[in-house]
């Protein structure tokens, strides 16, 4: 069975257990058509980039599945018919990563960062230039 | 290399100051693929930090000619920054 990363990003206004029967049953959904999940994640409510749907903010929640086509395109299918649900993602992987995502990587970062006051952000500057100054030697 | 000379002399146009151009003024490194070699990052659309240093103020994917990403590498990282875009976890234009 192929492995498949989903990542489904839920209404602002819906609670966080409320997030959490909606997952459970999109999980249950996929049992039921014969696939497995690997992984579950919670992402929390972030904000998002630009509005979508008129939401500001979202649920994010990310399954890693083992799963015939068909449970996903069933999973896929109850994600359009869900309103809460604003977008969803899946993509086909050739392997499931073990462990924590990224994301959730870098959020702890975050919460560890938060005390010691904003930092910088990268890619405002042309690489160029900062590579100019240290051969520049300033 | 050819190109090399005309980015020399690109960089002192613009931020050298004074410097005679006839002597080349500094000699630049070529930069390596920030993707490849060993603990190298692996391209991911969930990893935001990551891709931020690869697109512009406005918000833009920025050409691999300026943070030297292999070809290969920068198709890589510009599918995994569309896909970030459209679930809102980078922007598709800033202001």
């Amino acid at each position: 069975m192929p492995f498949y990363e989903n990542v489904f990003i839920a209404r602002q206004d819906i609670s966080t257990a409320q997030v959490e029967a909606l997952t459970d049953t999109l999980a249950n959904l996929v049992a039921e058509n014969g696939g497995k999940v690997e992984k579950r994640e919670y992402w929390g409510l972030r904000n998002l980039a630009y509005r979508i749907k008129k939401n500001r903010k979202g649920h994010y929640v990310l399954f890693n599945l083992e799963a015939p086509p068909a449970a996903v395109s069933e999973l896929e299918r109850n994600m359009r018919i869900n309103e809460d649900i604003l977008r969803y993602l899946t993509i086909r992987v050739d392997e499931l990563e073990a462990g924590p995502s990224a994301m959730m990587q870098s959020r702890n970062r975050d919460e560890r960062d938060r005390d010691r006051g904003p930092r910088r952000g990268y890619g405002d500057r042309d690489p160029r230039e900062e590579e100019r100054e240290m051969s520049d030697g300033r | 290399m050819a190109d090399n000379d005309e980015r020399g002399e690109r960089g002192s146009e613009r931020g050298g100051g004074g410097r005679p151009a006839a002597r080349r003024p500094f000699f630049r490194r070529r930069k390596s693929c920030p993707f490849s070699g060993p603990n190298a990052p692996k391209i991911d659309y969930k990893d935001v930090k990551l891709m931020q240093r690869f697109i512009s103020e406005r918000g833009k994917i920025v050409p691999s000619r300026i943070t030297a990403v292999s070809t290969k590498k920068q198709r890589e990282l510009a599918q995994a920054i569309k896909r970030a875009r459209y679930l809102g976890l980078l922007p598709y234009a800033l202001r």
